[in-house]
């Protein structure tokens, strides 16, 4: 367990290096599971005490959104103006994006992916 | 209650609210108490422990009067989680590589009709409805994980720390509404779901994925990937 965390705080690290070093759009964490990735595929399997952090992590994922999650009212006066507009915007978009995105899946992929 | 009743309350809400611990213990407690609802219920799509707890510890701060940073400098405890487990999601697309690899063509597609229909249906009712051009830019980045959608605002000339909370904003929505959309168009795929949810709703999103099955968790994964990386190349361009 300690094991794999500090696997992951490594690659964290290092993705947070090599971003920072050549500017690159993209947050460290995700450079870090490029990194992972990079790792795993030659190896062929994930080592069992990876498998139990990332696995503790992933399972309590949703907890992690919490307290940014609660910035949002720190914002709260900003976004009374026009909250009706604001929330119609961001629900229909983000339902439309949903749609067409699950839409156009499901037509490529064809049948064979309907588990 | 007389003054000097109160007094030593009042002593130790000062000390409480300036230690970590406080707003620690109440973020998983909330959190914990809205698993369990959610269990109760059947795990009903509407009652999203990660919804509801972001609004009653947001009606717990107003109604407390404990600023946002104060509250956070004990929960970033568990924002700084974040990181690695967004690492760790290298775990579920090794385990889903071979499916995803089969279906690398179905992936592009849905990404590039995912992120476009999302931030150009944003953009265009904001304009419809009459949000200032400063609103729009603010609003178009807000699919992907908020460092990049705070950093590509601000290039666009929208406002960072506003376009961070419609991130979550949209994450929340995603969580609570799609699953239902999806039920009601019949996807039935659990690829399709979570490359969606990853696309339109980040890291949310993705973890709302995960609650389906590893697969819909995988393609979510690499949905939220591809689009963060997609829209920080591409959008600053179109502004």
């Amino acid at each position: 367990m300690l094991w794999g965390l500090t696997a992951l705080l490594a690659l964290q690290l290092a993705g947070e290096v090599v971003v920072r070093f050549f500017h690159w759009p993209v947050p460290g964490p995700v450079m870090g599971l490029v990194f992972a990735l990079a790792l795993l595929l030659p190896l062929g399997r994930v080592p069992k005490p990876l498998e139990e952090a990332g696995g503790t992590l992933l399972r309590h994922l949703s907890l992690l959104f919490v307290p940014a999650g609660v910035g949002v009212v720190a914002h709260w006066e900003r976004l009374q103006q026009s909250w009706l507009v604001l929330g119609v915007v961001l629900l229909v978009s983000t339902l439309l994006g949903l749609a067409v995105s699950a839409w156009v899946f499901e037509r490529l992929a064809g049948g064979e992916d309907a588990l | 209650m007389p003054f000097e009743a109160i007094a030593p309350w009042r002593e130790l809400w000062v000390y409480l609210s300036a230690t970590p611990l406080f707003s620690l213990t109440v973020t998983l407690a909330v959190y914990l108490a809205w698993e369990w609802v959610h269990r109760r219920s059947g795990l009903h799509p509407l009652l999203n422990p990660v919804a509801w707890s972001i609004a009653t510890l947001g009606v717990l701060l107003v109604g407390s009067g404990l600023p946002y940073p104060a509250y956070f400098a004990g929960a970033q405890f568990i924002h700084f989680l974040l990181g690695p487990a967004t690492v760790a999601l290298a775990i579920p697309l090794f385990h889903q590589r071979r499916r995803v690899a089969a279906h690398a063509k179905a992936v592009a597609a849905a990404l590039v009709a995912g992120s476009v229909t999302a931030a150009g249906s944003a953009v265009a009712l904001g304009a419809a409805l009459g949000l200032d051009a400063t609103m729009l830019r603010t609003l178009a980045p807000k699919s992907v994980t908020s460092p990049i959608a705070m950093a590509v605002s601000e290039q666009m000339g929208g406002i960072p720390a506003l376009a961070a909370v419609f991130v979550i904003l949209t994450g929340i929505l995603g969580a609570l509404f799609g699953p239902l959309l999806f039920a009601l168009m019949r996807v039935r795929s659990s690829a399709a779901k979570g490359l969606a949810l990853g696309v339109v709703t980040h890291g949310i999103g993705t973890a709302r994925a995960m609650q389906i099955d590893p697969v819909a968790g995988a393609f979510a994964a690499l949905g939220m990937g591809l689009n963060g990386v997609v829209t920080a190349v591409v959008l600053p361009w179109l502004g």
